[in-house]
């Protein structure tokens, strides 16, 4: 199997891959990092929502050799120094999630569509932005202002 | 109230590990010397099995153990069972056809286990599993309720004509008597579209058997351990309850598909024993989801209305057919009887109603209780044809319901209810004045400056939850009590941990239940922590679902509050060197009332334990008390939802262009917590309304909607913000006032919507989901008509 290296939330990791092991599993399997899930087999749910090289990533459609010498960050990157990112803050705030289950794919999206949109999120961008992650609890209505706040505070 | 109390909107204690990614889910959890599961399952609607050769498959590497129906016979492991019995109205018992935990002999359903692979990785599962050979002999299938009595397919041999019972409720000869001086009769026939629940964590498994105890242990994706667990041990007779240990750890949501006992989570657990004792990891794809999760509603009715020269309503009519799929899931059977047909009067004073079901088999996966459970089918019937006959008598159709609303209570309706509380005009009205109902004329012309279709939707529901008292529901069937347990135990430092039966998989009762403690015994929330979803932390609990958790639930630990206080205020009495009745608590504080003497909640905590200071003969050491709640009676939120849809007549697009909800809940423990809960059931319903609608082939039985390629779910850009509001009339059957929330918002929504398109278009119906090739499909005649 060959060996694969990258950066995951700042910090160097290698680890040996089959060819078809995906970059979720990679997170998941290898380093335990189980903050990111896998709700779906169609890339449609949006649960396993990564960023590579700074972009939004669904980690359930890469491949982990793809991403070798990659640049990773994945929810439980996002908080720095103990201090939690500005989006963390606004879903909690804003009660933004349930079950908890889509939302580490939720915020890391919303993180990437500040960085491609800016910080003023009016409610029409941020519903279309969110085609790609599916919740089942919150009926979308708190993480619209969720969102709309955490990305005038980022 | 004190910050954190009771009505306070605080912020959820388990946000962070999930803001974070340090929830733990059943799949996140790795146990040492771990293997992979994986399921064959059936490619047939219905087929016998003629055999299973898993020779090849055994000699791939890696593989472990293989599984079949005759494995499962073998070792005398029981069948799945359905815990509720239902009578037809002959007398005779419901037809209950085998379920056993891997196929024997034959399958019914596309997705049917017929066999479990373990391997040393989920890819070896996966690829031994492609390697089993089975031979099937096809048999004929049916997928379509309307059809299956009379269908050539037999699904069960208990069942000759599918049908698993007729049952029936209410005075026939009074409803017959009340449409026979009737002035003007509503007809109407509805489906209610079949859904998939589609939690966003699928279910998961990891079963282990330790051969030093010879325990048993399940970490499960489960809404009520302990009857998983009850159920394990009674019923499958892996092992008796102290040799079994299930958990519920964190759950990503279930909306009623995780409360069932299903057959995987039961195999794996079984299998670890005869593999010497590794865990079994068993995780669904989504596509093993769609199939194999029990479905939701389901339902052809045809209902009549009949009201008198007045608009008075004076009796109801409903026959309905109700799918089971190919065996009857854990609580299949009281959906569409019990937590159905007894809601059928709605809010409304409806002298005499007959109901008549008919539950039967097809070739589908099972159907049980999703968000809502028969409620929302009941107020479907009704809120459809409230509004039908309300166009027809050219009335109002707000003031129509308010001519026919239960004004005084209680009230006793004609299907076993008796509604205890509530003020259904008062929704009404505020829920006209916030959707602006006197503009939607000027709304509706607006619209067709656009060249779009504007249409408005009523739906004054009303709802049953905490299903109760445990000896009624015995008598009508229920095979379990459904009262709720908790124990509150007091740390010699003042600190509280609540265990409880109830399981949260999203509905925040970490949160919650701490502002109950906090309010009660002015303990900082971060100084309570809850417990739950391990059955060997909590002695018994019977889960959260039918929105119980509040009404019941919490009532438990309140009683169980209520017996600490007694007890802390002996040892603060014995302390204080005072009577027992001068003293008092308030806000975390002990006091002797005409003394400045004091102590707080934490040093009567301490001294509880030290226990120096009383007599240990008089007052035993400890703080730490426990109760079992039954209520007296179910709860009955209500409320009135209105909602207004834009169709674009080229397309056939539906936008929600304005949704009002207003809901009586009696009294509310965190405000943001329940608008979370209505924003999400609502636009479930609306979902089941404009998009969601699982589709099984005739021709080949197959699952046509098996992915969210497929099944569209709800999208943030569907739906749109809500404008909520709430009243209050407080439940008086528990004495926190409380009633339900976790599933109003799926229960009033379908047909605030569906009114809404069918005005919007002005027809009289409409299949759900609405979506844009059925509403296009509908405006066509009537664009030739036009034209």
């Amino acid at each position: 199997m060959p060996a694969i290296s990258m950066k995951v939330n700042g910090q160097a990791v290698c680890g040996e891959v089959e060819g078809r092991t995906l970059l979720v599993e990679f997170l998941r399997d290898k380093l335990g990092l189980t903050g990111t899930h896998v709700g779906c087999d169609t890339s449609q749910c949006g649960a396993c929502v990564v960023h590579v090289d700074g972009k939004a990533v669904k980690s359930c459609t890469a491949l982990a050799i793809a991403c070798a010498d990659a640049d990773v960050v994945t929810i439980e990157g996002l908080a720095k120094n103990g201090k939690l990112h500005p989006m963390q803050e606004a879903f909690r705030e804003h009660h933004g999630l349930q079950c908890g289950f889509c939302t580490p794919g939720m915020i890391m999206s919303a993180v990437d569509m500040v960085k491609r949109l800016g910080k003023k999120l009016d409610e029409d961008t941020i519903r279309h932005e969110l085609e790609g992650n599916i919740c089942r609890c919150t009926g979308y209505h708190n993480i619209v202002a969720a969102v709309k706040a955490g990305a005038a505070s980022m | 109230m004190n910050d954190t109390g009771i009505g306070a909107r605080v912020r959820r204690k388990e946000d962070h590990r999930f803001i974070t990614g340090k929830g733990q889910y059943t799949d996140d959890i790795n146990l040492p010397k771990q293997i992979y599961a994986y399921f064959v399952r059936s490619p047939h609607a219905h087929a016998t099995i003629k055999s299973i050769n898993t020779a090849k498959a055994k000699k791939i590497p890696g593989v472990v153990g293989i599984f079949t129906g005759e494995d499962v016979a073998k070792d005398k492991l029981g069948g799945l069972i359905c815990g509720w019995m239902i009578h037809s109205k002959d007398g005779s018992p419901m037809k209950a056809g085998p379920h056993p935990v891997l196929a024997q002999g034959k399958v019914r359903y596309v997705g049917d286990h017929v066999a479990l692979v373990v391997a040393e990785t989920k890819e070896i599962a996966k690829a031994a599993a492609a390697a089993v050979q089975v031979s099937y002999s096809v048999l004929p299938h049916v997928v379509d309720v309307a059809d299956a009595m009379k269908s050539k397919a037999q699904i069960h041999e208990v069942a000759p004509d599918n049908r698993v019972f007729n049952w029936s409720i209410g005075d026939e000869a009074a409803t017959d008597a009340a449409f026979r001086n009737a002035a003007h009769v509503t007809r109407i026939d509805l489906v209610n579209n079949r859904l998939i629940p589609n939690a966003m964590e699928p279910r998961a498994a990891i079963g282990s058997y330790d051969t030093g105890s010879e325990n048993y242990t399940l970490y499960t994706t489960s809404q009520n351990p302990h009857v998983a667990r009850l159920v394990i041990s009674a019923f499958h007779g892996l092992a008796p309850e102290h040799k079994l240990r299930v958990i519920a750890p964190d759950v990503g949501g279930g909306f009623g598909s995780k409360i069932f006992i299903y057959a995987e989570e039961v195999a794996c657990v079984w299998a670890s024993k005869h593999i010497g004792g590794r865990p079994i990891k068993w995780t669904a794809e989504r596509s093993e989801s769609f199939l194999a999760d029990a479905h939701g509603r389901d339902h052809v009715t045809h209902a009549e209305l009949a009201t008198d020269a007045s608009g008075k309503i004076v009796g109801m009519k409903v026959h309905t057919k109700a799918a089971m799929g190919a065996y009857l899931s854990t609580f299949a059977s009281c959906v569409p009887t019990y937590l159905y047909a007894t809601l059928l009067s709605g809010q409304y004073n409806i002298p005499a109603i007959y109901a008549e079901v008919d539950a039967i088999y097809t070739n589908t996966a099972p159907v049980d209780a999703y968000r809502g459970a028969g409620r929302p089918e009941a107020t479907y019937v009704v809120e459809r044809i409230v509004e039908t006959a309300a166009r027809e008598l050219k009335m109002d159709p707000a003031e129509f319901r308010r001519r026919n609303f239960v004004t005084s209570f209680p009230h006793q309706t004609p299907v076993i209810m008796c509604y205890d509380a509530g003020d259904y005009a008062a929704a009404l009205d505020k829920a006209l004045e916030i959707g602006d109902y006197k503009n939607f004329g000027e709304r509706k012309a607006a619209s067709a400056r656009k060249g779009k279709l504007r249409g408005i939707g009523f739906s004054a529901y009303i709802e049953a939850c905490g299903i109760a008292p445990s000896a009624a529901i015995g008598s009508l069937g229920a095979g379990v009590g459904l009262w709720e347990s908790a124990e509150v135990r007091v740390n010699p430092v003042g600190t509280v941990e609540i265990l409880t039966g109830s399981h949260s998989h999203g509905q925040g009762h970490e949160t919650t239940f701490a502002q109950l403690v906090s309010d009660r015994l002015g303990v900082d929330i971060n100084n309570v922590s809850i417990v739950h979803g391990d059955t060997d932390k909590v002695q018994f609990g019977m889960g959260t679902y039918g929105s119980r958790s509040g009404a019941v639930g919490m009532t438990a630990i309140s009683k169980a509050l209520d017996k600490i206080e007694t007890k802390a205020k002996r040892v603060a009495a014995a302390v204080m060197e005072a009577a027992v009745d001068d003293v008092e608590f308030k806000n975390g504080t002990f006091t002797v009332k005409g003394t400045d003497k004091k102590m707080a909640f934490g040093e009567v905590a301490l001294s509880a334990y030290v226990a120096h200071k009383f007599n240990s003969a008089e007052i035993e050491p400890g703080l730490k008390e426990s109760a079992f709640h039954d209520p007296s009676n179910f709860v009955f939120p209500a409320g009135v939802h209105i909602c207004e849809v834009e169709v674009d007549a080229d397309t056939g697009v539906t936008t929600v262009a304005n949704y009002v909800a207003v809901d009586d809940f009696g009294n509310i423990i965190n405000p943001m917590i329940v608008e979370g809960q209505v924003h999400g059931g609502i636009v479930q319903g609306i979902g089941q309304a404009l998009a969601e609608g699982c589709v099984y082939d005739k021709e080949s039985g197959q699952l046509m909607t098996g992915s969210y390629m497929d099944y569209q779910m709800p999208r943030a850009a569907d739906v749109p913000s809500f404008k909520l509001d709430f009243t209050c009339t407080p439940c008086p059957s528990n004495p926190l006032g409380m009633k339900g929330c976790g599933e109003a918002g799926a229960i009033a929504s379908p047909a605030a919507v569906m009114n809404a398109v069918t005005d919007a278009l002005g027809v009289r119906d409409v299949p759900m989901p609405a979506t844009p090739q059925v509403v296009w499909k509908t405006m066509q005649p009537m664009k030739k008509a036009a034209e």
